[in-house]
């Protein structure tokens, strides 16, 4: 007691006394804490966020102010068949490759479930393709595709398949498929390793139980895995389309969008206009024109896969 | 019910589809890494040279790479913006994951659930508003444009990742070093940040490759030579117009590759559980 009326006597150790008492505050100190995320995500992800709409309603070339027009922008990308073979192409792209994401990582992840040796040498090297920079082994997939010294054709050829060497990135199918092959490739571990947890949390018992009973493995795999795996099957399928539908890198790094705009996604094509040709203000309402597309692909991937989740009667 | 099964069938319904999986997902690596050490003789004729050996194996084009282009530049500036960060991003998800989880201030959910949301904003469509930004801050063509923007991916990310790594840690521990006098920094300087380093790992590792890996930020705010990352200055500067020199863009590739795998190798465990991590949650 006479500590603390000593204290109060002196005004310097009162402040430090303060000072302590707001550093034990939780919603000061939570506030505090929150302050560097928040700064960062507010000035480099909050107002760009922003911006970018605004932006998408002027005419801002790059490195000077613009004047706003309205939606000048969206209605010149309307009548722009460009734009919407871009817009063909995402979709055409994230629909086929999620598809073969999804199948062929499940399938490696089903696999992987099962009694090995080395299980774990081969999760990490199943996993290598995602750990790799995208745009690194995007260039070995530039040098399989070459249309001189594609190895791919060459050993097709050896094994007597097909008579010349296929042109992958010079055809707009070929080049479609192409990319998507690089894409779905990049994309599996991802998928794989993913689902993998997931199969992994499913007690063995529960298929004990079914085989009892004479389920097949068929039954086996409809009736106990899918149910419980389908929750995690929406979360990863949500990231990968969304990962897929954003994509740049890889038709940068291949394609640039070519051959004749065959391959360009919305993100390469707003960073063509944007960047590479200087109009900011369209390359914007290329990238804001994403955002209806993102949030309806999000919500069906998410809610579709999760209708069982809120059917009446349901959990 | 594997102990069911007879080799035969293991072969046909295991061993084999693995195969076949392990080669496609390995070969781009293989191809990369014979054409890095090929000599352009053996590289452009396949009629003489069985393409998938080497016979006579040469370090030209990692030596052409390594002295007659800025690529060890570039992997200077790789690494200084990947360190530089993920420790600021650390730092900041650290503090703002903390305070979410565990000093639950008023609002602490709303906030946690913007974070969640920022987790869903991709690069593609803020690459434009922030180039407008870096140019106005007068940080384009500059490391920091990157050191900044990074984080507008990593904080959320690894701030995600972490609430779900301290609620695993028992809120126990903190009370009983609270009964004993500690004051609420005390406690997350002593107690929770080291129970917490397995957290920090995963966090980190997961943050350098995906600094590492970046490209279109990368691509957007620098434009001279010396100041690009490898994946930017290996697709800009390394092709001359038609003319492709793909032994020595192999060899980008693959050395750009090698530090994040030797990371990774040694990291797995961690590595693979931020990816689960992040998605379970």
């Amino acid at each position: 007691m006479t500590a603390e009326v000593q204290l109060a006597d002196r005004p310097a150790a009162r402040r430090r006394q303060t000072a302590a008492r707001l550093f034990d505050n939780r919603h000061f100190l939570g506030w505090l804490f929150m302050l560097p995320a928040a700064s960062i995500l507010l000035v480099f992800l909050a107002y760009p966020l922003g911006l970018g709409f605004w932006l998408g309603l002027t005419d801002t070339p790059i490195g000077e102010p613009g004047h706003f027009i309205g939606l000048a922008n969206f209605v010149s990308l309307s009548r722009d068949s460009v734009f919407w073979l871009s817009v063909f192409n995402t979709i055409f792209y994230t629909v086929v490759a999620s598809f073969f994401k999804f199948f062929l990582g499940l399938y490696l992840a089903l696999l992987l479930n099962r009694r090995l040796p080395f299980k774990s040498l081969l999760r990490a090297i199943v996993l290598l393709p995602f750990v790799v920079p995208t745009v690194l082994s995007a260039i070995a997939f530039w040098w399989i595709y070459d249309p001189q010294f594609s190895i791919v054709s060459w050993a097709l050829i050896q094994l007597g398949l097909i008579d010349h060497y296929i042109d992958f990135l010079g055809q707009p199918w070929h080049a479609r498929f192409a990319t998507v092959v690089a894409n779905v490739w990049r994309g599996i571990p991802f998928v794989t390793i993913t689902l993998l947890a997931g199969l992994q949390t499913i007690s063995p018992s529960l298929y004990e139980a079914a085989t009892l009973d004479g389920a097949s493995a068929l039954q086996r795999f409809r009736f106990v895995t899918l149910p419980l795996l389908s929750p995690i099957i929406a979360v990863v399928m949500t990231f990968s389309v969304l990962l897929t539908f954003t994509d740049f890198q890889l038709i940068y790094t291949l394609t640039r969008g070519g051959p004749i705009n065959a391959t360009h996604l919305m993100a390469t094509l707003s960073f063509e206009r944007a960047i590479t040709g200087g109009h900011l203000g369209e390359g914007a309402a290329i990238a804001d024109a994403m955002v209806p597309f993102l949030l309806a692909a999000i919500l069906f991937s998410y809610f579709g896969l999760q209708r069982r989740r809120w059917q009446p009667g349901s959990r | 019910m594997d102990y069911l099964e007879r080799l035969p069938r293991r072969v046909v319904t295991l061993y084999l589809p693995l195969g076949i999986f392990v080669f496609v997902l390995l070969f781009p690596f293989y191809w990369m890494t014979t054409t890095t050490f090929k000599p352009d003789a053996e590289l452009y004729d396949y009629a003489h040279f069985n393409p998938f050996g080497i016979v006579h194996p040469t370090l030209m084009h990692i030596e052409k790479l390594l002295f007659e282009t800025d690529y060890p530049q570039w992997l200077l500036n790789t690494t200084f913006v990947a360190v530089a960060a993920t420790v600021l991003s650390l730092f900041s998800s650290v503090c703002a994951a903390y305070a979410i989880e565990r000093l639950r201030f008023t609002g602490a959910r709303y906030v946690g659930l913007a974070i969640f949301l920022a987790y869903l904003v991709p690069p593609s469509i803020l690459f434009i508003p922030l180039a407008a930004i870096i140019f106005q801050l007068g940080l384009y063509d500059s490391d920091w444009a990157l050191v900044l923007t990074y984080p507008t991916f990593l904080v959320p990310f690894c701030t995600w990742l972490l609430m779900g790594y301290f609620r695993t840690i028992p809120y126990e521990l903190e009370e009983c070093a609270m009964i004993d006098g500690a004051s609420r920094l005390q406690v997350l300087r002593w107690i929770t940040l080291p129970l917490a380093v397995p957290g920090l790992i995963s966090a980190g590792i997961f943050a350098f490759t995906l600094s590492w890996n970046e490209f279109i930020y990368a691509l957007t705010f620098i434009s001279s030579s010396e100041n690009k990352t490898v994946p930017v200055g290996a697709i800009t500067e390394l092709v001359e117009g038609d003319v492709y020199h793909w032994g020595s863009l192999m060899a980008a590739a693959l050395l750009g590759s090698l530090p994040v795998v030797i990371l990774y190798s040694f990291f797995v465990e961690y590595y693979v559980s931020s990816l689960t991590g992040a998605v379970k949650e």
